[in-house]
């Protein structure tokens, strides 16, 4: 079980996202978690071997780097990442409820069930709308909330995105205030801007997403309400006109996502 | 062999569960293996390197180490996934053998696909109660062998051979905690999930049975 497994698990979510979720997702993994994986975890490799305290009492360099990264950079990323990468999960797991209503419809050979086969169940793509609309909203809101918790975490625990160079500390051995050094503390620094960064653009994404949701649902509302006082043949065909141009719009967006293996 | 393959097996056990079933596999893969393979594997990883003890005595950190931590929190955690995904290698099993059956008398003896029903209920509410049991045993393991589930800074050892109470640094203590605190955490969800589901499959089938008696009787 790696990062390439979250990857196979919220793949088959990207099917049934927007075009702004995709990209989010794109983001996810190239900018974050691939980060992470190949260059993040290599910085911070070393840090508790290569972190010196000025002093030769035993213990002393356990006690103040403990004191200092309470929990280590690399980590709180990890967390902030499963947590964030959880709520798609949600949808994911709606869709394959639907999936496994439809099959149960095709198996009792139900008249209102459309499907030729199974394949074809397996295969659809569902539009979010009615309750997987619902999941969906809820799911970015959720990313949204596990995003700013984690960055507000962040500044909190280590006062600003910036790793000082050398710490005093005067911690327990510590026979009096002992000078400590941190091991790469500008690479270190870089990369925490870069993942704060990326952070801050998915956070914007999940913003768009989730107006681009809320615009599309209200217009779809006053739309419905419009068109309930014209003839109904007229509605449908309007609107199967346009679910057509969306799914080929979806389909050639979901085409152009770069996908990777870890 | 390596957790993928404890996730493939899990996976395969997905097809013959219940929706909570599938929220437990979720659960199980995205919260503990995964952070398992991720976090926690790193945060251990050179727990021996970094304890560190106020002595020159040789012998006196290897000693106390082993008198400390007499099984890595990490190695426990590791034993703790295994044990609690076994129970569900008897469901695949189950239905291994109910196909086998099925092949050599050639016709389908049992229901649909995806339905639980007669001995898949009764291995699948066995695998439930063992998964359930496999879990508190675990944390009460994990409880009574560190004494809580905190991970102290300092520990004081005087085992031979010492010259006398020397002070242990543990490395990284703060951090160990959360994670353990986290391990507890998503194992009582998963107890929870597990208690969850047998109570909604046994509930499910004892009125499935009433009804169908009931039916009977006034046919």
């Amino acid at each position: 079980m790696d990062w390439g497994a979250l990857h196979t698990i919220l793949g088959g979510v990207n099917k049934h996202s927007t075009s702004i979720g995709k990209i989010w997702l794109t983001v996810l993994f190239i900018f974050r978690i691939m980060i992470l994986v190949v260059a993040a975890e290599r910085v911070w490799g070393d840090e508790q071997d290569d972190f010196v305290c000025n002093t030769l009492q035993p213990g002393c360099k356990n006690v103040c780097y403990d004191h200092f990264f309470p929990i280590s950079h690399i980590r709180l990323w990890a967390l902030q990442l499963i947590f964030v990468s959880t709520p798609a999960l949600l949808v994911a797991m709606h869709v394959a409820y639907r999936r496994h209503e439809k099959k149960r419809q095709f198996r009792k050979g139900d008249q209102k069930c459309e499907y030729k086969d199974i394949e074809e169940i397996r295969r659809q793509r569902f539009r979010i709308e009615g309750s997987l609309w619902w999941t969906y909203t809820s799911s970015i809101f959720f990313r949204l909330v596990f995003e700013a918790v984690f960055m507000y975490a962040f500044y909190f625990m280590y006062d600003g995105f910036r790793m000082p160079r050398l710490m005093k500390c005067s911690a327990w051995p510590c026979p009096n205030t002992v000078d400590c050094f941190v091991s790469r503390p500008t690479e270190k620094t870089v990369f925490t801007i870069f993942m704060i960064a990326v952070s801050s653009i998915c956070i914007l994404l999940n913003v768009a997403e989730l107006c681009y949701l809320l615009t599309k649902f209200f217009l779809r509302r006053s739309k419905k309400a419009a068109n309930g006082k014209q003839h109904p043949n007229h509605e449908n065909k309007e609107e199967t006109k346009q679910n057509e141009m969306n799914e080929l719009i979806s389909d050639s967006c979901q085409n152009t996502v770069i996908g990777f293996t870890t | 062999m390596s957790w993928a393959f404890l996730r493939d097996l899990l996976s395969g056990v997905n097809e013959h569960s219940t929706g909570i079933g599938r929220i437990w596999l979720a659960a199980v893969l995205v919260f503990r293996l995964l952070l398992y393979v991720a976090v926690a594997e790193n945060i251990w990883k050179h727990e021996r390197d970094e304890f560190e003890c106020n002595t020159k005595q040789p012998g006196c950190e290897n000693v106390c180490f082993d008198h400390l931590f007499p099984v890595s929190h990490v190695r426990l955690w590791a034993l703790q996934l295994i044990t609690v995904s076994t129970p569900s290698l008897l469901v695949v099993f189950y239905v291994a053998y109910r196909e086998k059956k099925e092949r050599r008398h050639g016709q389908k003896m049992h229901g649909t696909p995806g339905e639980i029903d007669g001995g898949l209920l009764c291995t699948y509410l066995l695998s439930l109660l063992l998964k359930t049991a496999f879990e508190i045993t675990f944390l009460v393991l994990f409880y009574k062998l560190y004494d809580g589930f905190q991970v102290p800074g300092l520990v004081k050892c005087d085992a031979r051979p010492c010259p006398n109470a020397v002070d242990c640094y543990v490395s990284k203590p703060t951090e160990k905690t959360i994670f353990l605190y986290f391990l507890v955490a998503t194992s009582c969800l998963c107890v929870a999930l597990n208690l969850g589901e047998l109570s909604y499959l046994l509930c499910k089938y004892s009125v499935r049975c009433y009804l169908k008696r009931y039916h009977r009787k006034h046919q």
